[in-house]
C-alpha cells in the first residue's frame, strides 16, 4: 500500500510540472490559437536563468525567481515581435513551424551560454529532509511545486473569467477582427499572451530545477509532455491542463511501478494517441469545440 | 614564331626552378619524419573527449621528439576532427591513409566512430589504436585494431570485487536506457554469477528522467544489500537524491561515468558515501608511493596543466598511452606496418595513464581490473577504498 502511495505521490509531483507547462500552452492557445513548441525552451531558460542569478550571482531566491521569470517573459515578447509578427501570411501552420525553429535556436543559444553540463540548484526551502505521508516520502520542494501550480491555476482562472483583460484576451482568440472592431487592442492582447505563457514556462523551470537539475536540453521532453497534458485535458481549459498533467504523471509513475521502467515515455505518447482517436477535444475540452 | 615561343620557355624554366626549390630542401633531410595520424572528436558534443586527446597526442609527440625521435627519425602527427560523426571519421581515416600515408592511426574518440573506421584499417592493414571505451572494438579481436581506454567489463569487475570482499550478495541495478547504460547492464548481468552475486531487481530509467523514486521503491521492496546505478550525469545524481528521500540506506555504487567533481556538485549532500570505480588519474595524489603508475600520472598531470593551463582529465590519457606504446612498437621496424602491428601485440607492462598494459594476440586492450580503483565520496571529495 505504501508502495502504491509512493507511486501516486511521485506521479502528482511530476504531473503538477506537466500541468504548469500545459497551462503555458493554453494561455497562448486561448489568445492566439497557436501552439508554441518553444514552450519547453522557456522552461529551460527559466531554470538556467534562476541558476545563474541565484547560485552564480548570489541573489536572494525571491529576487532571482522574479528576475528569471521577468527576463523570460520579455523573451516571449521578443519572440512574437521578431519572429512571428513580421510573417506576411500568418497561417497557423507557418507560425507553428516558426516556433519549432525558435525552440531549436533557443536550445542552441543556451548550449553556447551555459555549456552542456547540467547544473544543480538549491530548493526554495533549505531543508532536504523528506516529508513522510503514510509510509511514502516526498521532498519539500514537491510541496512547493504543487502549491505554486495550484496558486497559478486559480489566479489564471480568475484572470480569465473575472477581469476585462482576461475576457478581452479570449475574445481575441474567438475572432481577432471582430474583437478589434469592438475596440479591443488585439495586438497588445497577443503580446500579453506571449509574455504570460513564457513567464509561466519560466516559473515551471525555476520550481522544478532543484529536483530535476537543469541543462540546455531539458526543455524538449518537458515541452512534449506538457503538450500531451494539454491535449489530454483539452486545449484551452485551465482545469483540463491541471487534470491532464496530474493524470499523465500518475499514469507514468504507475506504469513504471507496476509494469516496466522502459514504458515511461511511451505512456505519455500512447495516452496522446488514445485521446486524439477517442476524444480529440480532450477530457474537459468540449467547450473549445463548440466555440467555432 | 621564334619570338612567340620565348615566353613559354621562360615559364617552363620558372616552373622547373620552383619545383627544384620545393623538392631540393626535402631531399637534403636525411631523417624523414615518421607520419602518424590522429582522428578525434575535437569539436561537437563529445569535444570533452577529443580536445584533451588531441592535446595529449601533441604532447606525447613532443616528448618523443625531444628524446631524439624513433630510431633517430622525428615523429609527425597529422590530426583531423571527426566532430563525433562516423561519416566524417571514415573520410578522415581514408585521407590519412591515401593522402598522408600515415604508418598508424590513433583514435577515434567514440565507439560508433571507431566501429565505422575499423573495416577500412583492417582492409588496408594500418594499425589503429582507438581511444573509445566500447568492448565491441576489441572483442572479437581484429588483427589491426587496438584500444587504450578501459572498458565497462573492468569497471564492473572492480565493483563486484569490492562487493565480494564486503559480503554484499544481493543487489538491485538501475541503468540508463542508452548505449552506455545498456552495455553496463549487460556486463553487470553477465559477470554477477562469477562473484556469487544475485541481481534481485533490474530497473531502468530514461536519460532525461527527473524522478526515479518509482524504480527505487520497487528495488527497495526486494531488500537488496546494495544498489548499482549505471549512467552519466545528471541521472545518477537524481538517483542519489531519491534514495535519500526514500530513506533507502543501503550502499549505492555508481559507474565510472560519473567519476568527476561535477557529480559531487550535482548530488550535493546525497553524494556522501557513494562508491564508484575510477581511473587512477582522479586520485593520483592519494595513491601509495609504491604504485607504479603514480610517477607517470603525476608527470602527465603537471606537464599537461603547464602546457595547456589546466583542464587535465583521464580522457587525454587514452591518446597519450596510445602514442607512447606506438613509439615503442615502431622502434626498429623502419616503418613496416605489419611489424608495428606485431610489436604492438607484444607490448608488456607498459605503465600508462589508464593502467598497466600487457597486450597479447587475444587481448588488444591489455588492461586488468587493477586499471580501476574503488573510491568513496566523503566530505565532498574522494577517498580510496581497498
Amino acid at each position: 500500500m505504501s508502495e502504491f502511495l509512493q507511486f501516486v505521490l511521485t506521479g502528482i509531483t511530476t504531473g503538477a510540472i506537466y500541468g504548469l507547462i500545459a497551462l503555458g500552452f493554453n494561455v497562448l492557445y486561448n489568445a492566439t490559437d497557436l501552439i508554441n513548441f518553444a514552450q519547453g525552451e522557456f522552461v529551460m531558460l527559466g531554470g538556467l536563468g534562476f541558476y545563474t542569478l541565484g547560485t552564480v550571482l548570489g541573489w536572494p531566491a525571491a529576487a532571482a525567481f522574479a528576475a528569471a521569470v521577468g527576463i523570460v517573459s520579455l523573451l516571449g515578447l521578443l519572440l512574437e515581435r521578431v519572429a512571428l509578427r513580421p510573417v506576411k501570411k500568418p497561417e497557423p501552420l507557418t507560425l507553428i513551424i516558426i516556433t519549432v525553429g525558435a525552440s531549436i535556436f533557443l536550445r542552441g543559444v543556451a548550449m553556447r551560454l551555459w555549456g552542456k553540463d547540467p547544473y544543480s540548484v538549491a530548493g526554495l526551502t533549505a531543508s532536504t529532509e523528506p516529508v513522510r505521508i503514510g509510509g511514502a516520502a516526498l521532498m519539500p520542494q514537491s510541496l512547493w511545486i504543487v502549491g505554486i501550480v495550484v496558486a497559478f491555476m486559480t489566479g489564471l482562472h480568475l484572470f480569465g473569467k473575472r477581469t476585462l483583460t482576461g475576457k478581452a484576451m479570449e475574445a481575441c482568440a474567438i475572432h481577432r477582427n471582430a474583437a478589434w472592431i469592438l475596440g479591443i487592442p488585439s495586438d497588445r492582447m497577443v503580446l500579453l499572451a506571449f509574455a504570460l505563457s513564457a513567464g509561466l514556462g519560466a516559473v515551471g523551470g525555476v520550481i522544478i530545477a532543484p529536483i530535476t537539475m537543469c541543462s540546455y536540453d531539458m526543455g524538449t521532453m518537458l515541452g512534449l509532455k506538457g503538450f500531451c497534458a494539454a491535449m489530454l485535458g483539452g486545449l484551452g481549459s485551465h482545469w483540463g491542463a491541471a487534470l491532464g498533467g496530474v493524470l499523465l504523471g500518475v499514469l507514468e509513475s504507475l506504469g513504471v511501478g507496476y509494469f516496466s521502467s522502459g514504458i515511461k515515455d511511451a505512456v505519455a505518447f500512447l495516452v496522446l494517441l488514445g485521446i486524439l482517436i477517442v476524444r480529440p477535444a480532450g477530457l474537459l475540452g468540449a467547450a473549445a469545440v463548440k466555440r467555432f | 614564331m621564334e619570338r612567340q615561343a620565348r615566353p613559354w620557355i621562360i615559364w617552363m624554366a620558372a616552373v622547373v626552378a620552383v619545383l627544384g626549390l620545393v623538392a631540393g630542401p626535402k631531399a637534403a633531410f636525411s631523417a624523414e619524419p615518421y607520419k602518424i595520424g590522429g582522428v578525434f572528436s575535437i569539436t561537437g558534443s563529445s569535444s570533452f573527449l577529443g580536445d584533451p586527446e588531441k592535446k595529449s597526442l601533441e604532447m606525447a609527440v613532443g616528448e618523443i621528439n625531444a628524446q631524439g625521435g624513433i630510431d633517430g627519425r622525428p615523429v609527425e602527427a597529422v590530426i583531423y576532427d571527426t566532430e563525433g560523426d562516423p561519416t566524417k571519421a571514415v573520410l578522415a581515416v581514408n585521407k590519412l591513409i591515401s593522402k598522408d600515408n600515415v604508418l598508424a592511426i590513433i583514435g577515434p574518440s567514440l565507439t560508433p566512430t571507431t566501429l565505422a573506421v575499423m573495416p577500412i584499417v583492417e582492409r588496408v592493414q594500418v594499425p589503429l589504436i582507438s581511444c573509445a571505451a566500447g568492448i565491441q572494438i576489441v572483442e572479437p579481436v581484429k588483427p589491426y585494431v587496438f584500444k587504450t581506454a578501459q572498458s565497462d567489463v573492468l569497471a564492473v569487475a572492480a565493483i563486484y570485487k569490492h562487493m565480494q570482499k564486503h559480503g554484499i550478495k544481493k543487489i538491485g541495478i538501475l541503468t540508463v536506457t542508452n548505449a552506455f547504460g545498456v552495455s553496463g547492464r549487460d556486463q553487470l548481468v553477465k559477470q554477477a554469477p562469477d562473484y556469487g552475486i544475485q541481481i534481485v531487481k533490474e530497473e531502468a530509467y530514461g536519460a532525461a528522467d527527473t524522478d526515479m523514486t518509482a524504480q527505487l521503491t520497487k528495488i527497495k521492496g526486494e531488500n537488496p544489500d546494495a544498489v548499482v546505478c549505471w549512467g552519466t550525469n545528471p541521472g545518477p545524481a537524481v538517483v542519489a537524491k531519491n534514495m535519500r528521500q526514500l530513506g533507502f540506506g543501503v550502499p549505492l555504487y555508481q559507474s565510472h561515468g560519473v567519476a568527476s567533481p561535477k557529480f559531487v556538485e550535482l548530488a550535493g549532500e546525497a553524494a556522501e558515501g557513494i562508491r564508484l570505480p575510477t581511473g587512477k588519474i582522479l586520485v593520483a595524489d592519494l595513491l601509495p608511493d609504491a604504485d607504479p603508475q603514480k610517477a607517470v600520472l603525476k608527470k602527465y598531470i603537471t606537464d599537461f596543466n603547464q602546457r595547456y593551463g589546466g583542464g587535465v582529465s583521464g580522457f587525454g590519457g587514452y591518446a597519450y598511452d596510445a602514442m607512447h606504446m606506438l613509439a615503442k612498437a615502431m622502434k626498429g621496424t623502419g616503418g613496416d606496418k605489419a611489424k608495428i602491428r606485431d610489436n604492438l601485440e607484444k607490448i608488456a607492462n607498459h605503465v600508462g595513464i589508464s593502467g598497466i598494459f600487457t597486450m597479447t594476440p587475444k587481448d588488444h586492450n591489455g588492461l586488468g581490473a587493477d586499471a580501476f580503483v574503488m573510491v568513496e565520496i566523503r566530505n565532498g571529495t574522494w577517498k580510496l577504498l581497498d
